[in-house]
Parts: structure tokens; sequence; C-alpha cells
């Protein structure tokens, strides 16, 4: 099979110039991708498809894999539960690809995870950082670090950078994302020794956050946790400022979006986010990522962008590595990831399929993005 | 007492844009006897409307500013009422003699299409609205955060209300309204143009959908095409509580909504806040079927 699959492999790449009535079907290698290019988490998705996008652009410019051309097979899951099993499904079944590539939204990664692992399709999650989601099965992979790490980080950063003793945390329980970064936060806090003297949750969608914010403020914090997703935090940071709130407020990846700024305004002024990776960093990688994502988009890459770009390149690493196209191989070829240069960092993946990489804190400064500091594993 | 006093503020600013929606709601249930649930998009069109609307508003009159503010409101207002005229004209009038169910499968329909349309041509990513009020200093009453744009929420809603009451209860149009709403037959047997009354009822509903869009988008400057949705069902529900077809009702059932959610999410079940909402709903209709000022319809045989 392996020997079959590999000959087969060859004689395409060998004919690849010569012989044009090779069908369309096999001369291509099909990687499928599902993200949230509308609704409410759209730019997420169209950031992190772009990523991807350009990833198997330069792929085929430069040979494309095992000789034969990638092609990017896009389904949109429209930011709604349900949809992203339905367009996996559609992708693994009707499309035939060989492996998946999706979503930021941890709880819509849970979602397709399951189809993936039962049809032996391997799945890299550019962004999700629930834990869960490669708890799933052997074949699901991401190129981000989890929430646990995440968590840990900025309960760090609330210690040691902005020195809190009491923490407010206002969370989204509609989002496993936002409860696992808020679970591993609070746990990090009362490690070192801080209290968590008020904790409210909202609904992602909600716009009306008065209610929360009053009774966050009636506890007087020193500052308040958000890990939310930009577009309630923006309003977020918003009406707490309305009412007259000026503890810093901070939050994960799930804040760096283009639309957090024009949303929030001036009241996001120093505030914090943990995050994959930043424009400022200098690695010639990073800075070539930047050039070659500006020149295609005309735009900056943020950091699903650059995880959507690492996620298809260390599929194609892994692809190239086994040279074959079977679910079980790449799978292989993936779990034994080490040190892979990806735009976000260095990546190696774990025993659990995580990837073990460092994380990058920004503030908010004058509507810019201002690197902080970098925190390793 | 403070947080109390806050929470109160918070609730009431929320709950009056609920109650502007709500008396479309109603208005249209109380002439047609039937539920209008395009009508969570209208609001949202109105928000869009403004956001298109103040760039355009700003080359004569700068922004933000009271005169420029009120420009952007009238305009928006202007527009949704004639497109809830036209949504009515196109999608309503040639059902009207059919089936009460076909007309609501219908005004579904338009929901989605308003929506998905709204997607189409808007995008699909939430939009920044501009500042078209200007940023009053934040006043503080003794640890009160009174926020400008809350207490022009309360303000206008109160002037809308009262013009909406001046308009059903002391003009010619308005007294054909309320015939309509009585007896359409004998209305029509009467004089009245009803096509008119309905179309005019659309309207002022629309108008003031597009007011609450306006007022929601200042309060809460992030808009989608999808944020019709949730702002719809509750007025609607703030409808059906203060009695469907009674217009302070309406107003009524949009300000207890606003309260007791905002209220229970000040507390550490915030994520029941729609469920307590919705229980109080069930509640005040087990022991009041009609809603809270709604008449008691006797079923003639």
């Amino acid at each position: 099979m392996f020997a079959a699959a590999l000959a087969t492999a060859g004689f395409l790449s060998g004919c690849n110039q010569s012989s044009s009535s090779a069908s369309a079907e096999s001369d291509r290698v099909k990687i499928g991708e599902f993200a949230s290019l509308t609704g409410s988490e759209a730019t997420f998705g169209q950031s992190s498809h772009h990523g991807t996008q350009l990833a198997v652009d330069e792929l085929n410019a430069s040979g494309g894999l095992l000789g034969k051309k990638v092609q990017l097979l896009t389904e949109d899951d429209q930011s709604q539960a349900g949809q992203s099993a339905t367009v996996v499904r559609k992708l693994i079944s009707s499309d035939g690809v060989v492996a998946v590539l999706g979503e930021v939204a941890s709880s819509r990664s849970l979602e397709a995870a399951p189809i993936c692992q039962q049809n032996k399709i391997p799945m890299i999650s550019p962004a999700s950082t629930n834990p869960k989601v490669t708890e799933t099965g052997d074949y699901i992979f991401r190129v981000c670090f989890i929430d646990p790490f995440q968590g840990t980080v900025m309960a760090n950063f609330a210690h040691k950078t902005l020195k809190l003793q009491n923490v407010a945390v206002l969370k989204d329980v509609k989002s496993d994302y936002s409860l696992g970064l808020a679970k591993f936060f609070k746990e990090g806090v009362l490690a070192y020794g801080g209290k968590i003297i008020a904790e409210e949750n909202y609904s992602g969608g909600d716009k009306d956050f008065n209610a929360q914010l009053t009774a966050i403020k009636a506890a007087n914090p020193d500052g308040i946790f958000v890990p939310g997703y930009y577009t309630e935090v923006g309003l977020i940071a918003l009406q707490a400022k309305q009412l007259g709130i000026t503890v810093p407020i901070f939050g994960g990846d799930g804040w760096e979006s283009s639309s957090l700024v024009p949303i929030g305004g001036a009241a996001l002024e120093g505030d914090y986010f943990s995050t994959h990776f930043s424009t400022q960093d200098t690695a010639p990688a990073v800075q070539n990522f930047v050039k070659s994502y500006r020149a295609k988009f005309n735009e900056t890459p943020d950091a699903m962008a650059a995880l959507g770009y690492d996620s298809a390149m260390m599929l194609a690493d892994a692809v190239k590595k086994t040279g074959s196209t079977e679910g079980a191989k790449i799978r292989d070829a993936l779990a034994a990831e080490k040190d892979f240069a990806g735009v976000t960092g260095n990546i190696t993946m774990d025993a659990n399929r995580n990837a073990s990489k460092p994380a990058v804190i920004l503030e908010i400064k004058n509507g810019a993005f201002q690197y902080v500091e970098t925190v390793a594993p | 007492m403070t947080e109390f006093l806050q929470q109160l503020i918070n609730g009431l600013a929320f709950g009056s844009i609920l109650a502007l929606i709500a008396l479309g709601y109603t208005m249209v249930y109380g002439i047609l006897r039937f539920i209008n649930f395009a009508h969570g998009d209208i609001f949202m069109l109105g928000a869009f409307a403004g956001f298109y609307l103040a760039p355009k508003i700003a080359v004569v009159i700068p922004l933000p500013s009271i005169a420029g503010a009120i420009a952007v409101l009238f305009l928006a207002m202007l527009i949704c009422a004639a497109l809830g005229v036209v949504i009515e004209r196109l999608a309503y009038r040639p059902l009207r003699k059919r089936p009460k169910l076909t007309v609501l499968i219908t005004a579904i329909g338009v929901s989605l299409f308003l929506e998905y349309a709204g997607q189409f041509c808007f995008g699909a990513a939430p939009k920044r609205f501009p500042d078209i009020l200007p940023g009053l200093p934040i006043t503080k009453i003794g640890g009160l955060s009174l926020n400008s744009n809350q207490l022009i929420v309360l303000a206008v809603t109160l002037i809308l209300l009262l013009a909406l009451r001046f308009i059903v209860m002391k003009t010619r149009i308005g007294t054909a309204m309320r015939a309509v709403s009585f007896n359409p037959e004998a209305a029509a047997l009467m004089g009245v143009n009803t096509d008119i009354i309905i179309s005019f009822t659309f309207a002022l509903g629309s108008a003031l959908a597009a007011a609450a869009g306006i007022l929601w988008a200042v309060n809460y400057p992030s808009i989608d095409p999808l944020m019709g949705i949730l702002p719809g069902l509750k007025a609607f529900v703030a409808a059906v509580l203060g009695g469907i077809g009674n217009l302070p009702g309406a107003a009524l059932g949009g300000l207890i909504i606003g309260v007791v959610e905002t209220f229970v999410k000040g507390t550490r079940w915030s994520t029941c806040a729609d469920a307590i909402a919705f229980a109080v709903l069930i509640l005040i209709l087990l022991v009041k079927p009609s809603g809270l000022l709604g008449k008691k319809e006797i079923e003639k045989v």
C-alpha cells in the first residue's frame, strides 16, 4: 500500500510536465479548510483564511507538494454552531481532502474534530486554544498554545507586571475558549496569592454589559480579566469607561483583530492581551511573511493570519517528510514535528499533539498594538 | 444603594429601547392581528441607515453635534418608514385575505431575507457606528455614573412616546387607526381608507424601530446585520407582557424586561438573565393572560 502510494506519487511527479491527460483529481493534493468567513467572528476566519491561502500559493510557486499542485478547498461555517460539522463532512466525504485545516474558535473545532478523527483525516487547528480540541483523538493537532498556558501567562503578567491583588473576571459563558482561559487564569491568580473578588458572565452576542460592569465596579478590583472575543471586548471597554472604571482590562488572543480598536476606541488605551505573534518581531521569517502578506492582501497580518499560515506550512512539511498523502502517515509525521520554524515561533508537538511555543503580550497604545514582552513555555 | 440605582438607570436605558421596538409590534398587531417578525430587522436597518447617513450629513452639519444627531435620527426614521410601507405593500398586503398563518410565515421569510440581504450588502463583520453625539463628560453624583448617552436614550424615548400618544389619541388619522383596530369592516364602511391607515401604521412603527436602532447604536456602537434578532425577540415579549395591541402596555413591558434583565445580570445568576426575564413573562401571563394592560377579549360565538 505504502509502496503503491509512493509509486503513484513518483509516477505523477515524473509525468507532471509532459502528461496533461492525467485526471485533474489525481494531480492535485486537496487540502480542506473550514473558517468563519462570515458572521460574528468573521475577521478571525478571514485572517486565518488569508494566511492559509498565502501558504498554499507559496507552496505552489515553489513546485507544490510531491510534485502535485496544492488545491485549497475553503468552506464557510458562518460563525454558527452546527455549520462546521456539516461543511467538514462535505470536505471529507464529497471532496476527498487529505487533511483539514481549521478553526479559530474552539467550540467549532470541537464540532469538527470527532468527524476528522472518525475518518482518520488529520486536522490542524490554527488557533483553537481550548485543551479539549486535541483530546478528541490522535488525528487532531494544533499550531497554537493552549488555554492553561495562556491563562497562566496572563495570571503571571497580572502578578509580576501589573502587580494586581484583587482581580475581577468577566467571561463569555457561551464560549469554551473563554471558560477555559478564565479557569486557568483564576488558578494562576490564586496560586500567587491574589484574590478573585468578582466573577461575572455574559453571553457572546450581548451588547449591553452595564449590569455586569456595575457589579464589578462595586467590588472595586485593581484589574479586570476579560477572556472574550473582540466584538464584545470593544463594547465592554467602552461601557466600563462610561461607568467610570479606570483599572486596566486585559485578556487573551481573542482580542486580536483589526475590528477591536475601531469599536472600543480610546477606551482600550492601556489595556493588554496575550497573543501568538507580533509584527514587530524582527526575525527574518516574520518580516518576510509580513512583507508578502501585505503585498498580497494589502493589510497587516494579525496572529490568526500567522497561525493559518503556520498550520498549512506544517501540514506541507509533514507531507513532504512522509512523502505520502495517506492520513495515517501524515498523522505520524505531524506528531513527530520538532522545532518547526513557524512565523509564530518554533513549534514542537508534545505528546498530546499541542504546540509548545512562546506567547507574546501586547499593549494597546495610541490605537495600535505595541509589543510588551515574550513569555517562553 | 449606589449599585442599585446604577443598575436601575442601566435597566431603564436598555428597557426604553426595547419599549420603542415593542411599540411597532403592538401597533401592527392592534390593527392587523398579526406579528410582524421582520420588525427587529427594521431596527437593524435603522442603525445601518444612520451608519451610512452620518458621513453624508457630516458634510452639511459637522458631527458629532446635537443638530447633526437629530438630522441622522430623523432621516433614518424617514427611510425606515418608507421601507416599512414598501414591505407591507409587497409582502403582506397581497396576503391580507389569507389565513393569518400565511402572513406570519411570510413575516419570518421577510425577516430572514432582510438579515441575509443585510449580510450581503453591508458585510457580516460588525461595524463601528460613528459618534454622532458629542460625548459629554460623565456626570458623577455620589458614586453614580450618569452617562450622557443613557440619559439621551431615556429623553428621546419619552419624547417619541408622547408624540405617538398625541398622534394616536388627538389626530384624525389616529382616530382612524383606532377605528380600524376596533373593527376594520365597520371603519371601511364609515369611509376610512383602511389601506392608507395600515400603511401609515407600518410607517409609524418602522420609524420608531429606526429611532430605537439609532439609540441602540449610539449606546452600543457595534452594529451588524443580525443585531436585530435578539432585541426584536425581547421587544416582542415586552409587547405580549404589556398586553399586545396596547400602546402604554408595550412601553411598560419594555421597561420591565429591561430592568429585570439588568438586575439579574448584575448578580451571580447572570447566565440565566434571559431565562428569568422569560419566567417573569410566563408568571404574568398565568395571572393575567391578556398581559398587564391588555383588555380581556370576549370570544363571540
